[in-house]
């Protein structure tokens, strides 16, 4: 019988990933870890790409895992996981295992979007029964905040830092949810710590599901965005708020956005208390905000008309009775 | 020597040094602990005219210098264990296709992520081998970081001269220490690139050699069209399954940087006139070495060193030499051993003896000076 959803069930539930790790204040990545995990009511083994989250995570004799936890190397997580279930397959095919047990990759957007990209699209492809879950803050933080196929237009990084030659990063984002879909997984979702019950529904259903599934976790990082240590569920809000980050699930190939704001925010209200975007309110780079807002009003805009395509058509209208001659 | 003194960080003593070589293209891949290097090329390489690109893995880093290389631009990347292990195909690609190119290393401990903020020099093997197939290649290394500037700078002249990716093994200690240095506005030695005088619509083989065996370019896409290729290749780069073609090409490729050994032999010998006792050391331990020679010599213990720079090919004759009075050699490094069983090879004496830490720890003068008194019978 699953826990039920609700904060007085899951309180008394015991945390899979535990307090004392070395994650910087304010990070959402162990928010978002504790989420998947607090959800899952399954046995859960992980693999972990490297990353800021594996590194901080598991610290000479202490580990804040209470799930069994392989670190891969940084471009590999979904090969690695791999072949544990394939073997777990194959173990409980002969007899040897009867447990129900479910899959995760944890890794960030370097280890996801650039790096690990062949190793992710392989394990897709090939259909492992796991959950993929990208904690995406879009850089690589853990070297030092350089830029990544997640960084969004206009961030300042040290790859792609705004001086004379560049005003911060030129090109959009990867779409990686989408482009994890078009390999005709039953399940992809993007979600937000901010919108706990969606996440944690999502990896519910996800666990479901049989075959490769893949979640985009945004997980803000305040050394790297430059905010406030205390306000990573506030920006992964205004993520979802400003269409930034929409919430959304695509099943079997049928897109449904999940969490519809009550009103799309502007996208400034998400870059504004960024330190990364600084640069862009300068009157000279009118055009970013311009263009960023342009691209987030085109991503929503086509992610309505993809729901629609799929949406139960409208009652018709009854049908006029036939007069007979 | 005019120039500006700095008080500045390993890393950014080579990204000087490339910047004064005449760098034109860096792709890098963040990974501690070279990151450095990329975040400042990052800055300072477009803003001379050159071209920054970070890419997806260090096997793309890799493979778009080689491209970059061939359209007739000076390249580099850097990285570090894991990074470099990644590199290994398309490093041999460049050796394959001769391509110059230079590799930094930053090394940490190791195997795999080991311990990616600690010091190692566990790589000197992987930096000679790490690449399938027979083959030769350049690995230079330093141990302050004028040198590793003076270095970087050799490194892209060894490229250009040899046509061939050199390897810049440092490690992380030289990477990360902050040091003076003086950056001269001109005086050192650029090799530019040799440029084949075939003019337009004539003939030009890539890789026909010269009478002294260099292999004049022609910028890829330029005025000749010409083939490129991992696979074994003719003068005109078309592959070819004929054994005297490969046999010519192998024994090509090894012999050009085998048999001019002595010309890329780079070291520095203190005090080993006298020496009783010799160190071959390399790196940030040859710091520690240096240490010691200055601490035995004041205590009376006549102790010499020699600081290689050049790792591979490895000067078999020059370690020879320098220990030719000698009786007892220490090897000086962090690693289990890598140049000590080069040293062995290269020595006549059977005295040789292996000081080393490979915990992550950065070896001292007084890891030196334990084994010292033990090999000297002056006990533990």
């Amino acid at each position: 019988m699953a826990t039920p959803l609700t904060l007085k069930e899951l309180s008394r539930k015991e945390e899979l990933f535990t307090p004392g790790h070395r994650l910087c204040a304010g990070c959402g990545a162990p928010t978002v870890v504790k989420m998947v995990l607090l959800a899952t009511d399954y046995p859960v083994i992980a693999s972990n790409s490297t990353g800021c989250l594996e590194v901080s995570s598991c610290i000479s004799e202490y580990t804040a895992w209470k799930i069994p936890w392989i670190h891969s190397a940084f471009e590999n997580a979904a090969a690695t996981i791999s072949g544990v279930e394939t073997m777990y397959r194959s173990l409980k095919k002969q007899g040897k295992i009867s447990d129900e047990i479910k899959f995760v990759s944890f890794a960030g957007d370097g280890g996801t979007y650039d790096i690990g990209f062949q190793s992710l699209s392989g394990a897709m492809e090939r259909g492992h029964d796991m959950t993929y879950i990208c904690y995406d803050n879009g850089a690589y933080m853990n070297t030092g905040i350089q830029r990544s196929s997640a960084t969004p237009f206009g961030a300042d990084t040290t790859t792609c830092p705004v001086g004379s030659h560049i005003p911060g990063k030129l090109q959009q984002r990867k779409d990686m949810t989408k482009i994890i879909a078009q390999h005709g997984v039953p399940y992809v979702a993007q979600c937000s710590p901010s919108h706990w019950g969606d996440l944690m529904k999502k990896v519910r259903k996800a666990h479901e599901i049989k075959g490769p599934k893949f979640l985009n976790i945004i997980a803000p990082c305040n050394r790297g965005w430059r905010t406030q240590s205390d306000d990573a569920i506030k920006m992964a809000k205004l993520a979802v708020e400003t269409c930034y980050w929409p919430l959304f699930e695509i099943e079997n190939g049928v897109t449904k956005i999940t969490q519809r704001p009550r009103e799309k925010k502007p996208l400034i209200d998400f870059l504004k208390p960024q330190g990364r975007f600084k640069h862009m309110f300068a009157p000279e780079n009118e055009w970013m905000l311009k263009a960023a807002q342009e691209h987030v009003d085109a991503y929503w805009e086509r992610l309505e008309k993809e729901e629609a395509c799929f949406a139960p058509p409208a009652p018709a209208a009854a049908e006029a009775p036939k007069v007979a001659d | 020597m005019s120039g500006t003194l700095r008080f500045i960080q390993g890393n950014e003593a080579v990204v000087e040094g490339a910047l004064y070589a005449g760098l034109g293209f860096y792709a890098g891949y963040p990974i501690t602990p070279s990151t450095e290097i990329t975040e400042l090329l990052a800055e300072r390489l477009p803003k001379r005219g050159g071209t920054f690109i970070q890419m997806e893995d260090e096997i793309a880093s890799m493979c778009s210098i080689i491209g970059a290389s061939l359209t007739g631009k000076k390249v580099m990347t850097a990285t570090s264990g894991p990074g470099f292990s990644l590199m290994q195909e398309a490093i041999g690609y460049a050796v394959m296709a001769e391509v110059p190119c230079v590799v930094v290393n930053v090394q940490r401990s190791g195997p795999s992520t080991g311990l990616p903020t600690a010091v190692a020099q566990g790589d000197v093997m992987q930096a000679r081998w790490g690449t399938h197939g027979d083959h030769a290649i350049i690995a230079l290394t330093a141990s302050n970081l004028q040198d590793v500037f003076k270095l970087t700078i050799e490194a892209f002249n060894m490229a250009e001269t040899y046509r061939t990716p050199v390897i810049l093994l440092l490690d992380e200690v030289v990477g990360h220490m902050r040091e003076k240095v003086i950056i001269p506005n001109e005086g050192e030695f650029v090799v530019q690139r040799l440029i084949t005088s075939v003019p337009e619509g004539t003939d030009y083989h890539p890789y026909l050699a010269r009478e002294d065996g260099r292999l004049p370019m022609s910028d890829f896409g330029g005025v000749h069209r010409y083939n490129v290729t991992g696979l074994v290749h003719d003068m005109w780069g078309f592959p070819s399954n004929d054994p005297t073609v490969a046999y010519n090409l192998l024994r090509h490729l090894v012999d050009k940087i085998e048999k001019r050994s002595h010309e890329i032999a780079r070291y520095q010998e203190h005090r080993i006139e006298d020496a009783d006792i010799l160190i071959v050391s390399y790196g940030s331990s040859a710091r520690s070495a240096l240490h010691m020679i200055e601490k035995g010599r004041d205590s009376g213990i006549r102790i010499g060193l020699l600081e290689l720079n050049t790792i591979w090919p490895f000067p078999y004759e020059v370690v020879r030499r320098a220990a030719e009075r000698t009786e007892i050699v220490l090897v000086v490094e962090m690693n289990m051993g890598q140049v000590y069983q080069e040293v062995r090879r290269a020595v006549k004496t059977d005295r040789v003896y292996l000081v080393n830490r490979f915990d992550g720890v950065f070896i001292s003068h007084n890891d030196i000076e334990k084994t010292l008194n033990v090999v000297m019978g002056r006990g533990v």
